[in-house]
This record gives C-alpha cells, sequence and structure tokens, in this order.
C-alpha cells in the first residue's frame, strides 16, 4: 500500500504522472422508477477527468450531480453508456469486482462525514485499511501518520463527537487518503462548515490530494471553494452544459497532467 | 472489520444495553424454568434414586410410576427369587402412613419398608445415628427435611417418640434425602415394622427390589422375570423414566413450564430484535458509507452476526449466571422450590439463545444487505 504523499513537483515527478484520462464518461444515462413515474437523472452525460486534476462539478439540486459521482464511484449502475475509471470498464464489471476496486481504488469524502462514532479519529481515519484486511495496529500507525500530517497529531484518540466540524471532516479525508487512492470523490466536503472551515477544508484537498497520478472530483454548490478547481463542470437538468477552466487559489500549485 | 462491528455496537451504550437485556432476559427465564421443571421432575424419581444396591424393580404390570403402588401378593417375592439370572430379591414396602405426635398432631409421612435382615435400601446419607439402629424394636430413620418439617427451630434429637397406626415409632437415625414431590417426611423402618404402621391391608408387599447374578444383563432378567411371574420387571435406570414419562404426559406440568419457557423466548427475542433493528437502522448511513468504501456484502454480513453472537454470549453468561444464583439462594435458603440444573439445561438455553439472537439480526441483516452505498451521496 503506497503511503499517502505530499506532491511531487519535481520534474521526475511529472514525468511519472499517469496519462491519460482517469475518469472517462460517455453518453451516460440514467433513469428511474418507469412508466408514468419514469424520471430521467442524466441524459447522455459525456466528461473526461485527467490525472493530476480537481474537478468540480457544480449545479443546482436535482441536476444529477449526485447520480453522475455515484455512477462513476461504482455504487450506481448507468442506464446506459459507457463509464471508464482508472482504465476500468465499471459497466462491463461484475459487481464483486467492483466493491474490490472501490475498496482499493477510490477514496470518499462525504457530505456529513459519516464517521462511526464509536471510532476515534484515528481508528476511523484507518477503516479503509481494515477492510483491505490491513491488521488493526499496522492501519491506525499508518492512518495516525496521515493525521498528523493533516494537523490532527494531538486529537487521534478524540470520538467524532468531540471534534469540531472542520476537524471531523479533516479525519474523513485522512480516511479517503490513507489507502492512497487513485481517484477521491468528494460530495459536498464543505456544506456543513462555515466559510473559514470550508476554505482549510479545501486548501488540504487541493493541495495534498490532488497527485499526478490521482483525480479528484469534488461535487460542491458552494461558489466560494470554486477557486480552488482545475476545472469546474457545469450541470443543468441531467447535462453537462459547460465545462471551463477556474482561477488556481491563491498559493496553491500543482503540477499539471 | 469484526472489531470494528463491536466496537459500533458497544458504542451505543443504551441500545447495547436493551439488546443484552433481552437476550438476559429470555436465557434467564428459560434457564431458571427449565432448571425449576428438572428439580421438579428429579423430586418424582427421588425414591427410586435413594433406593441403592437394587437395580431391579418388580412390580405389578399396571403400575405407571414409582407412587402408583399395587400390592403384590407375598408369594411375589418367592417367584421372583425363582428366575434364572437373579442374584437375590428382597421386599419393599411403599405407602403413606399418618403419624400422630406427641403434642397430638398429626402428619402424613412416607413409609418405606426394608426387607429385615438385608435392609436393601436403607438411606445412603445418615449423619445421626446408624442403619443398624433399625433393627431395634419400633426404631425409625427419618429424612432431615422431614426432621425440620415436624420439629421446626428444634435441634437434631434421637428418641423423639410418635405413633403411626396406634404403633409406637422410635427415632434412632437422621438421614439426608431427596426431597419428594409431595414433600411429605420419609420415614424408613423394617418391612416387618412397616407394615404394621401401615393401614391393615389384604396385600402389602408394595415393590420386590432385586439384582442380576454377576454376567448377567440386567434387562435381560427383568425380561425374564416379566415371563416368569405376569409381573412388571424395571430396570432402575427404566423405572425413572417410566416414573418422569408419566409425570410429563399424564399432568399439566410440562405444559405449564412451556409455556413460561416459550414467552420467555418470544419476549426475549422482541426484545432484542426490536433494539438490535433500531441500532442498525440508526448505523444504516455507517454502513452504507462502509460499502461505499468497498466492504463486501459477505463481510457486512460478518459484522452483523458478529454483532449478535457478542450480545449473545454475553447475554447467555449473564442470564445463566443469574438463574444459577437464583438456584443457590433456593438452595441455601428454606424454600421448598426444588431446582436442578444439569448440562442439557444449559445447552438447551444455549441453542435457545442462538435462535434468539439469529431471529433479533434477520431484519437487520436484510436491512444491511440491501442497503444501497449511493445513500451516502444524498446528504
Amino acid at each position: 500500500m503506497r503511503e499517502t504523499r505530499l506532491p511531487d513537483t519535481s520534474p521526475a515527478g511529472i514525468d511519472a504522472a499517469a496519462t491519460g484520462s482517469a475518469v472517462r464518461v460517455r453518453g451516460v444515462t440514467k433513469s428511474f422508477g418507469a412508466g408514468g413515474s419514469l424520471t430521467q437523472a442524466l441524459r447522455g452525460v459525456d466528461l473526461d477527468v485527467p490525472y493530476g486534476e480537481l474537478l468540480m462539478l457544480v449545479g443546482p439540486s436535482g441536476c444529477g450531480k449526485t447520480t453522475l459521482i455515484s455512477i462513476v464511484a461504482g455504487t450506481l449502475e448507468p442506464s446506459d453508456g459507457e463509464v471508464v475509471v482508472l482504465g476500468e470498464d465499471l459497466v462491463a464489471m461484475r459487481p464483486g469486482r467492483k466493491v474490490r476496486f472501490r475498496r482499493d481504488q477510490v477514496g470518499f469524502v462525504f457530505q456529513s462525514y459519516n464517521l462511526l462514532p464509536a471510532l476515534t479519529a484515528v481508528e476511523n481515519a484507518a477503516v479503509p485499511l481494515l477492510i483491505a484486511g490491513w491488521r488493526r495496529r499496522r492501519a491506525v500507525e499508518a492512518a495516525a501518520d496521515v493525521l498528523e500530517r493533516l494537523g490532527l497529531g494531538d486529537r487521534l484518540t478524540r470520538l467524532p463527537g468531540e471534534l469540531s466540524g472542520g476537524q471531523q471532516q479533516r479525519v474523513a479525508i485522512a480516511r479517503a487518503l490513507v489507502h492512497d487512492p487513485r481517484l477521491l470523490i468528494c460530495d459536498e466536503p464543505t456544506s456543513a462548515l462555515d466559510a473559514e472551515n470550508g476554505r482549510i477544508t479545501m486548501e488540504l484537498i487541493s493541495r495534498i490530494a490532488v497527485q499526478p497520478d490521482r483525480a479528484v472530483i469534488v461535487v460542491t454548490h458552494d461558489s466560494r471553494v470554486y477557486s480552488f478547481a482545475d476545472r469546474i463542470a457545469a450541470m443543468e437538468d441531467g447535462r453537462i452544459v459547460s465545462v471551463e477552466a477556474a482561477p488556481r487559489a491563491t498559493g496553491v500549485e500543482r503540477p499539471s497532467a | 472489520m469484526l472489531w470494528v462491528a463491536w466496537k459500533m455496537l458497544i458504542g451505543n451504550r443504551v441500545k447495547y444495553l436493551g439488546i443484552v437485556f433481552g437476550v438476559v432476559f429470555a436465557a434467564l427465564l428459560i434457564a431458571q424454568q427449565s432448571s425449576i421443571f428438572c428439580g421438579l421432575m428429579s423430586l418424582t424419581i427421588s425414591q427410586i434414586r435413594d433406593v441403592e444396591g437394587a437395580n431391579i424393580w418388580v412390580m405389578d404390570k399396571n403400575v405407571q410410576f414409582v407412587d402408583d403402588v399395587k400390592p403384590l401378593p407375598d408369594t411375589a417375592l418367592y417367584r421372583v427369587k425363582g428366575v434364572p439370572g437373579v442374584a437375590w430379591a428382597v421386599s419393599f414396602y411403599k405407602g403413606i402412613a399418618r403419624a400422630r405426635l406427641q403434642e397430638g398432631s398429626y402428619e402424613q409421612m412416607i413409609l418405606l419398608g426394608l426387607d429385615d435382615a438385608t435392609l436393601v435400601g436403607a438411606p445412603g446419607g445418615i449423619f445421626m445415628g446408624s442403619i443398624a439402629g433399625l433393627r431395634s424394636p419400633d426404631a425409625v430413620i427419618m429424612d432431615e427435611a422431614g426432621y425440620r418439617r415436624i420439629w421446626p427451630n428444634e435441634p437434631y434429637r434421637l428418641g423423639r417418640v410418635f405413633e403411626m397406626n396406634d404403633h409406637r415409632a422410635v427415632l434412632v437415625g437422621i438421614t439426608k434425602a431427596s426431597r419428594t414431590f409431595q414433600s411429605f417426611p420419609i420415614v424408613y423402618t423394617r418391612y416387618s415394622q412397616a407394615i404394621r404402621y401401615a393401614p391393615p391391608e389384604r396385600k402389602v408387599l408394595s415393590f420386590v427390589l432385586a439384582d442380576a447374578a454377576p454376567g448377567e444383563d440386567p434387562e435381560e432378567v427383568c425380561r425374564k422375570i416379566e415371563a416368569h411371574t405376569g409381573l412388571q420387571a424395571q430396570t432402575r435406570q427404566r423405572f425413572i423414566w417410566k416414573t418422569i414419562r408419566y409425570y410429563l404426559a399424564k399432568t399439566g406440568i410440562p405444559v405449564n413450564f412451556g409455556i413460561t419457557v416459550f414467552l420467555g423466548f418470544l419476549v426475549g427475542t422482541a426484545i432484542a430484535g426490536q433494539t438490535f433493528y433500531l441500532f442498525t437502522v440508526e448505523n444504516i448511513r455507517q454502513f452504507g458509507a462502509l460499502k461505499a468504501m468497498g466492504t463486501s456484502n459477505s463481510t457486512i454480513l460478518m459484522m452483523v452476526l458478529a454483532q449478535a453472537l457478542q450480545v449473545g454470549v454475553i447475554g447467555y453468561g449473564v442470564g445463566v449466571g443469574l438463574a444459577a444464583l437464583f438456584g443457590q439462594a433456593i438452595a441455601g435458603g428454606r424454600s421448598r422450590l426444588s431446582f436442578f440444573m444439569p448440562w442439557q439445561v444449559l445447552a438447551i438455553t444455549a441453542a435457545a439463545v442462538f435462535v434468539i439472537v439469529l431471529l433479533a439480526s434477520l431484519l437487520s441483516i436484510r436491512k444491511v444487505l440491501v442497503v444501497d452505498p449511493a445513500i451516502v451521496f444524498r446528504g
């Protein structure tokens, strides 16, 4: 299991970056229900997310953002279309293989953190490693290392209920990165945070999560954080209506893929 | 991940205690009621069990249980002695006598008359006096519980005198004996003395006690006795089970206890199941997150089963422990309740608890297995 790394901006590091798209979606549609209650959540979505990029997916509620990232994450089947993530065809992938794929390759930061309230911060952060079969001691040690890098070295043994919202989200970020995934999906990571904590969270994601061989997709409708994206894909009514470059946040430099 | 499952369970202390309580309640009720039932059943066969030295009981062919005495003619003894394979046979009297105490009150007693020559069937737990004392005129030995019933709060004293059927009885010994179903005092005396204490009847022989000759199979000897004499012959063990089966089949005892046990099972399952389900529902997003992060359904299933098993083990241990404490309290006190907890009660309770936690977790298992990991993306 690779160690969670800070961005490698050396020429060798950039050369070693993965090429091609981490995520390639073509003509994806998704319908729910049938007959008179049929709802078309996605209406032919095309999207590319290269390695080393932070893509923000924005749009009003109900536009299909959550449906799209669920499909990209492999937790939802599309009705039609092609979904290739990290070189793997998710549509053709069998369910058991998909579970292992998520376990090994994908990290999640959820809107409501979804930390286990009975586990300490370091134990929560270690969960992906435990899922992968790591021994508890080794998993906790690796998680402690990540949490220390995220500035929570003095909060390792606190329960989620004893942490602030921003701290809980940092634990969630640590959990998402501890197994060094190649795709990070963040669903509204700042919606439950105030402006300052939201900025800190996005700074962490932008600075630590984005790697030459990792792609990050952030679903948000928090315009305060748009500047942390490389590109912003706007969705409306089940379609991507625009994909534009976004201004980089001040002081955050990342190698281009 | 099992460790994560247990921590999730224990982390919600209120629900955890609620689930454990449900299992404890069921385990306690099942173990306690089953043990009281076993204790009652052991009372019904106590007089067979306490008769040592005789492995074969011969009786009227219509006798259904040990208290269902149908007197035999005296010649039955000699007929049994004449059966090939019988090492020896002696007379045994069993009946109910009414004793008149010195202060004028009356007390029903179980009267056992032992063979004059051999005293086969004498109690093995005598702690005051001796068996040999029975050879004295009018001598009787009484059981400890009976003594305390008749002379409560008085120290043990030999030489006490009372009357049965206008015949004098002198206490020459006190013995430990198994309590009987009727809870009457038990009085041991010689056979010749017993038939004088008993009301006059044409036939007085209750049972013939016998044993198989060395090398002979007791069951085979029983068959020979039946074939030669037309009487009923049972080995000690078979007579014990015949008596128990009678009480099971002909009384409401098993039904009453069975209803209580079943109710305990149902209530325990309901409490544990409902609380466990609530716990799962409260944690459904966490389970969804685990599935989104790549936890397989088989691992999720193992987690829920591990939670159920942990609750089952703890609930079983506490429940059975409390039942055992209850039994200890009864044994140490003056209660007349009988309590007997053989390993079969523990095994049956364990099996019941296993079914309870399995049923309690079924709804939860179904809930977590069908939860869509995509729910964690829906805020």
